[in-house]
C-alpha cells in the first residue's frame, strides 16, 4: 500500500517534471512576450479603448459635474437636434465628404502627373532637385501653412491681391467670401501633398520591368504610347488601391488644415465647416457637447463602415496593400 | 538593327544623350512646379528681412524690400519665450519619439514572434484602433477628466504616442529578419529581451531611423493637443506659440510692454521672422533626411 502511494507520487512528479521541462521555456517566452506587449496595450486601452466607451455620451445630456456615467440618458435627442430641420449636421457631413472627394481627385491627378514627369527625366541630377522641392511642403506644419496662406490671400498687401491690382482688377476679400474656399483649400491641399503623393506612384513605376519598354521600343512605340499602353495600365491596380484606402477615410476631415486655414472665422463656415472643426469648436468653446458628440458618434460609426468596406475591396484586389 | 541592339543593351543611357524638345519642356514644367512648391518659403524669408513700413505700404513681395535684419535683432533681444518653447518642443519630441519607438518596437517584436499564441488577438486589438475611435470629445474627457492631464507636459506626449501603423511596420520588419540568426541566438541561451535589444534592434537601424523621423516630424509639428490640454503659456510648444503670436495681436502688445526701448513694433515682418526662426531649422534638417521618409512611404508596398 505504502509502496503504491510512493510510486504514485513519484509518477505524478515525473509527469509534472516532464510537463515543465517541455513547457518551461515556452511559458517563460510567452511571459516575456506578454510583458513586451504590455506598455503598448496599456496605452491603447487608456487612449483608444476607454474613449470608445465615452461614445455613449452622444445619447446623454452631458454635464461636466455629473460625468459620463452620471449624466442623464436622452435617447436620440442630440441626433434629432443636429440632423433635424435647422441643425448643421448634414451640412458638416456633406462638407467633410465633399472636400475629401476633391482632395482625393486632385491629389490623384496631381501626384500621377508629377510622377510621370519626374520619371521621364529620372536619370538626370535635376530630377532629384525637383523631387526634393516638391517634397518640401510635406515638412511644413499646418500652422505655418496657415501663415503662408494669409500672406497670399490677405486683403492689404497679399500676393494674390497685388497681382489682381497689377492686372487692373479689384482686390478680393478672401477671408469674407466663402465661395472661393473650396478652390483655395484644394490648391493648398495639393501643394502640401503632391510631392509626397507622387512617391508612391514613382515607386510603382520603378517596379515596372524594363523589358516591356524595350519590347515596345523595338515595335516602334514612342514615349507617349509607352506611357499610355504600358505604364498607365500597369499602375491601375495601385491607383485603385490607393484611392480606395483614401475613400475609407472619407468621413474623417483634416482638422489641422481646416483649423489653421479657416480658424474660427464664422463668415466662412457656410462652405468650410466640417465634422472635425465643428466638434473641436464645441469642445474648446464649451458649446454643446451633446451635439458635438452626436456628430462625433456619427463620424466614428459611419467611418468604421467605410473603412471596413473599402478595405474588403482592397483585399480582393491587392492583399498586400490592405490595412489588415 | 544595330541601333535596336544598342537600345536594348542600354536604353536609359541612350535616352539621356539625345536632346529633345519634349524633354526640355518637361524640365521647364518641373522647374515651375518646384518653384511653386518652395515659393511660400521664399515669401516668408524675404518679408522677414524687409522694412516693415515698406511692407505695410507696398504689400508682400518675393524679394526683400528695404533690406534689414531689424526683426531678427528684435526677436533675439528677448528670446526667453521662444527659447522655452524650443526647449519644451525638443523635450516633447525626444521623449515622445524614444518612447514611441521603444513601445511600438517591443509589441511589434512580440507580434512577429512565431511562438506567441496571443498574436492574433493582439494584432486585432492594435488594428481595430485604426478602424474605429471614440473621437475627440470622449478622448478629451478621458485625458483631461479621468487622467487629469491639464497643463501637463505628458498631455503633449502620451495621447498620440501609439500609432498602430508604425506597430505594424515594426511587426512586418521583425518578421522578415532571418530565422537562422534568431535560432542560433536562442541555442546560445539568449532570452527574448536579450534577443530584442542585442539582435533584433541593431539589425533594424534603417527602420528605426525611418519610424523615428516620422515620429519626430509628427511631434515637432503637432499643436492640437496643446490647444486641447494646455493653457499655461510657459508650456506652449513651438507650433502653438507661433500660432498664438501670429493670431494674437494681444501677444504682440505684451511683448511691446516687455520691451523697455522705444522702437517701433514691426508687424508682418516680425511675424515672418518668427516663422523663420521657429520653423526654419527643423525644415532644413528634414529636407536632408528625405530618403528616410520616402522609405517609410514605400514600405506599404512590401508590407507582409
Amino acid at each position: 500500500m505504502a509502496i503504491a502511494i510512493e510510486s504514485k507520487r513519484s509518477g505524478k512528479r515525473r509527469v509534472l517534471g516532464w510537463l515543465l521541462a517541455g513547457r518551461k521555456d515556452r511559458i517563460i517566452t510567452t511571459g516575456n512576450l506578454l510583458l513586451m506587449c504590455l506598455p503598448a496595450l496599456a496605452m491603447l486601452l487608456v487612449f483608444n479603448y476607454l474613449p470608445m466607451f465615452g461614445l455613449v455620451i452622444a445619447f446623454k445630456d452631458y454635464r461636466f459635474a455629473k460625468g459620463i456615467f452620471g449624466s442623464e440618458w436622452v435617447g436620440f435627442n442630440n441626433f434629432r437636434f443636429i440632423f433635424g430641420g435647422a441643425g448643421t449636421g448634414w451640412r458638416i457631413v456633406w462638407h467633410t465628404v465633399f472636400y475629401n472627394l476633391i482632395f482625393i481627385f486632385t491629389g490623384l491627378v496631381g501626384s500621377l502627373a508629377l510622377a510621370f514627369l519626374i520619371n521621364e527625366v529620372h536619370t538626370t541630377r535635376a530630377s532629384r532637385v525637383y523631387q526634393a522641392m516638391a517634397f518640401l511642403p510635406h515638412f511644413v506644419s499646418w500652422v505655418v501653412v496657415g501663415i503662408f496662406a494669409n500672406g497670399f490671400l490677405r486683403y492689404d498687401g497679399g500676393i494674390v491681391n497685388k497681382l489682381l491690382i497689377s492686372l487692373g482688377r479689384e482686390p478680393l476679400y478672401f477671408y469674407q467670401s466663402p465661395s472661393y474656399w473650396p478652390y483655395i483649400l484644394a490648391v493648398v491641399n495639393l501643394w502640401k501633398g503632391v510631392g509626397f503623393g507622387s512617391i508612391t506612384y514613382m515607386a510603382g513605376m520603378m517596379g515596372i520591368d524594363d523589358e516591356y519598354y524595350e519590347a515596345a521600343q523595338i515595335d516602334g512605340a514612342n514615349r507617349w504610347q509607352q506611357i499610355r499602353y504600358i505604364t498607365l495600365p500597369l499602375l491601375v491596380p495601385l491607383i485603385i488601391t490607393v484611392t480606395l484606402l483614401s475613400l475609407g477615410g472619407i468621413f474623417r476631415g483634416n482638422l489641422e488644415m481646416f483649423q489653421m486655414m479657416i480658424g474660427t472665422n464664422p463668415l466662412l463656415y457656410s462652405t468650410t465647416d466640417i465634422i472635425d472643426t465643428f466638434v473641436f469648436r464645441s469642445l474648446l468653446t464649451l458649446g454643446s457637447l451633446g451635439l458635438a458628440s452626436a456628430a462625433g458618434f456619427f463620424q466614428s460609426v459611419v467611418g468604421l463602415v467605410m473603412i471596413v468596406a473599402t478595405n474588403w475591396l482592397v483585399r480582393t484586389i491587392n492583399r498586400e496593400r490592405a490595412l489588415y | 538593327m544595330i541601333q535596336a541592339q544598342a537600345q536594348q543593351i542600354a536604353p536609359r543611357a541612350r535616352r539621356r544623350k539625345r536632346f529633345s524638345i519634349g524633354k526640355a519642356l518637361i524640365h521647364v514644367v518641373l522647374a515651375v512646379v518646384g518653384f511653386l512648391c518652395v515659393m511660400p518659403m521664399l515669401l516668408v524669408i524675404s518679408t522677414s528681412f524687409s522694412d516693415d513700413l515698406v511692407v505695410a505700404q507696398k504689400g508682400l513681395s518675393l524679394l526683400p524690400q528695404g533690406f534689414t535684419t531689424f526683426t531678427y535683432e528684435f526677436i533675439l533681444s528677448s528670446p526667453a519665450q521662444l527659447l522655452r518653447a524650443y526647449g519644451l518642443t525638443m523635450f516633447v519630441t525626444a521623449t515622445g519619439t524614444a518612447g514611441g519607438i521603444l513601445v511600438s518596437a517591443l509589441i511589434g517584436y512580440a507580434l512577429a514572434h512565431p511562438e506567441f499564441k496571443l498574436r492574433g488577438l493582439f494584432v486585432f486589438i492594435v488594428v481595430f484602433t485604426m478602424l474605429f475611435n471614440g473621437g475627440m470629445v470622449p478622448t478629451y474627457l478621458v485625458v483631461r477628466g479621468m487622467l487629469g492631464l491639464h497643463d501637463n507636459v505628458l498631455a503633449l506626449i502620451l495621447p498620440t504616442m501609439i500609432i498602430p501603423w508604425y506597430i505594424m511596420m515594426f511587426r512586418s520588419h521583425f518578421a522578415s529578419l532571418p530565422h537562422e540568426i534568431m535560432e542560433s541566438a536562442k541555442i546560445d541561451g539568449a532570452g527574448e529581451w536579450r534577443m530584442f535589444f542585442q539582435i533584433a534592434m541593431p539589425l533594424s537601424r534603417p527602420w528605426l531611423a525611418t519610424i523615428g523621423l516620422m515620429y519626430i516630424l509628427k511631434y515637432w509639428n503637432e499643436w492640437i493637443p496643446a490647444m486641447m490640454y494646455i493653457e499655461d503659456h510657459r508650456l506652449f510648444p513651438l507650433q502653438y506659440l507661433l500660432q498664438q503670436i501670429v493670431r494674437n495681436a494681444q501677444f504682440l502688445r505684451s511683448v511691446r510692454t516687455a520691451m523697455t526701448t522705444q522702437v517701433a513694433i514691426p508687424g508682418l515682418s516680425l511675424q515672418m521672422a518668427m516663422v523663420v526662426i521657429a520653423a526654419g531649422p527643423a525644415m532644413f534638417v528634414f529636407m536632408f533626411l528625405q530618403k528616410y521618409f520616402v522609405r517609410g512611404l514605400t514600405a506599404g508596398a512590401v508590407k507582409g
